[in-house]
């Protein structure tokens, strides 16, 4: 479980990332929360600077769209899925369950 | 409409063919492409995939086949545009009632060099291939031409530790686009990694040792040592196989305002397309966003038989270079003021807004990602 930040700190519409060895980019979806892989799985873009449209991140760099439930791209030029991770928002901070990685579609 | 045939299997193909199943075509799709390769993704060819750092598999733009027939390694020939059927290199003839045109473009060649070994354009995978196995160790480059092509060649050869010379016939790298200051940073970026940057000055000839390429040199005089040449001097589109087609060319395709040519049954998308803008301009963009936008377009007007969409490019362009990401949006060419509105250039973290007439019309970013995703979508269509 790693800290993500305060939920103050995250409003809807917004992202962070969490750097580590594999990082880590968190959203606020209209109120909730997910995290997914940062690194888009086309080429080397940060999601976490993605554009957010309800539950799809676009990423910033070629405009691959990931659901952010699944992970899965939803268009060209991404085919692989990125890692999904489980949220726990508890006593007001969010964490993220990186000790079990959802299997990848 | 029963059959399509889409000639060019690059990403405007293939996103064509993409559009075509995914906006309700159910019938025939046959795909002709030059190259033997199935469609793969050109950006990396001059960065990760010239650094070594990117496989070829990777560079794949789709595991999926649209229930299309992909023939490949095949040239289209020629084109009866009226009955569209096009004539192909095996001597067979497709017949389509539908015809895509995603031929793209050929990179223009520095004159005299077409006998020397060492001389290199890039624009395919074989190119890339060719290009890179030539990096060796202690290889001088020279490169011709500072737009993007060249940068990211010079770039990534100064990440593989060679000595990298960019010449450069205009004053000011990337002028045209980008407006003299933003133009000038990009001489700095060069400047900042240790490449040898002429300005100003044109190629005048080259030395060879009777099969290869020795040197560079400049109609200043100067003489540069160089054992790889890379010309990065612009693309001609690609339309000698449509000569005589009934098709009206002219630098590329002309189209209508939503790729759709002087035929309805038949459309141009990507680098090929010469298409009308709203104002009554032909434009031809040699972008990889702008062959993947178009194609959402022109399909839906080739499936309509008439044009009913009007295509609005976004104009979104990126560039990776000596570690930092430029991305642009919009129209910068023509803008009459240019302001940083966030960071700094010198920091290499910046947004600028490019405006006519007060208004924004394009965007440039460096390291800037977020923002300018945000922006670009503020912008409103020149």
């Amino acid at each position: 479980m790693i800290t993500a930040c305060a939920v103050d700190d995250l409003p809807i519409g917004e992202s962070t990332r969490i750097s580590g060895e594999v990082a880590i980019a968190v959203f606020n979806a209209d109120g909730e929360f997910y995290a997914i892989d940062d690194t888009c799985s086309h080429q080397d873009a940060s999601l976490s600077e993605g554009w957010l449209e309800g539950c799809l991140v676009e990423c910033p760099l070629h405009a691959a769209s990931f659901d952010l439930r699944t992970g899965v791209p939803t268009c060209l030029p991404a085919k692989k899925a990125v890692r999904t991770y489980p949220v726990v928002v508890r006593d007001g901070v969010i964490y993220v369950d990186t000790g079990s990685r959802e299997a990848v579609a | 409409m029963k059959t399509v045939a889409v000639v060019g299997a690059s990403l405007a193909g293939l996103r064509s063919v993409e559009e075509l199943r995914r906006q309700g075509f159910d019938g025939r799709i046959v795909v002709i492409g030059e190259e033997p390769h199935a469609p793969y993704d050109r950006p990396p060819l001059s960065k990760a995939f010239l650094a070594g750092t990117l496989p070829a598999a990777d560079l794949t733009l789709s595991d999926d086949d649209f229930d299309a027939e992909w023939r490949l390694g095949i040239r289209a020939d020629r084109v009866d545009a009226e009955t569209a059927s096009v004539h192909l290199s095996t001597g067979e003839t497709v017949r389509a009632d539908g015809l895509v045109i995603a031929t793209g473009g050929r990179p223009r060649t520095l004159p005299g060099t077409s006998n020397l070994a060492g001389v290199h354009t890039l624009r395919t995978l074989d190119d890339a291939v060719a290009l890179r196995a030539d990096l060796r160790p202690g290889a001088r480059i020279v490169v011709v031409g500072a737009g993007w092509i060249g940068a990211e060649v010079a770039s990534t050869c100064r990440s593989l530790g060679l000595e990298v010379t960019v010449v450069e016939a205009a004053p000011i790298p990337m002028e045209r686009a980008l407006g003299p200051t933003l133009g000038s940073l990009c001489a700095d970026l060069h400047a900042d990694h240790g490449v040898d940057l002429r300005l100003g000055v044109g190629v005048a000839s080259f030395v060879d040792n009777g099969t290869r390429v020795t040197g560079v040199v400049l109609h200043d005089g100067t003489h540069l040592p160089a054992d790889v040449v890379v010309a990065g001097i612009g693309v001609e589109p690609e339309t000698g196989w449509l000569h005589g087609s009934g098709l009206a060319l002219d630098n590329g395709v002309l189209c209508d305002t939503g790729c759709v040519t002087s035929i309805p049954s038949v459309v141009a998308v990507g680098d090929v397309a010469r298409y009308r803008t709203p104002s009554g301009r032909h434009v031809r963009h040699e972008h990889w966003t702008n062959a993947s936008e178009q194609a959402t377009v022109a399909v839906r007007n080739l499936l309509a038989g008439t044009t009913i969409e009007t295509y609005r490019p976004s104009g979104y362009v990126w560039s990776d270079q000596y570690g930092v990401r430029l991305q642009l949006a919009g129209e910068t060419t023509g803008a009459d003021e240019v302001a940083v509105i966030d960071g700094s250039p010198d920091d290499r973290r910046f947004v600028a807004e490019f405006r006519r007439a007060g208004r924004p019309v394009g965007l440039l970013a460096m390291n800037n990602a977020k923002l300018f995703g945000r922006m670009r979508r503020q912008l409103t269509p020149a």
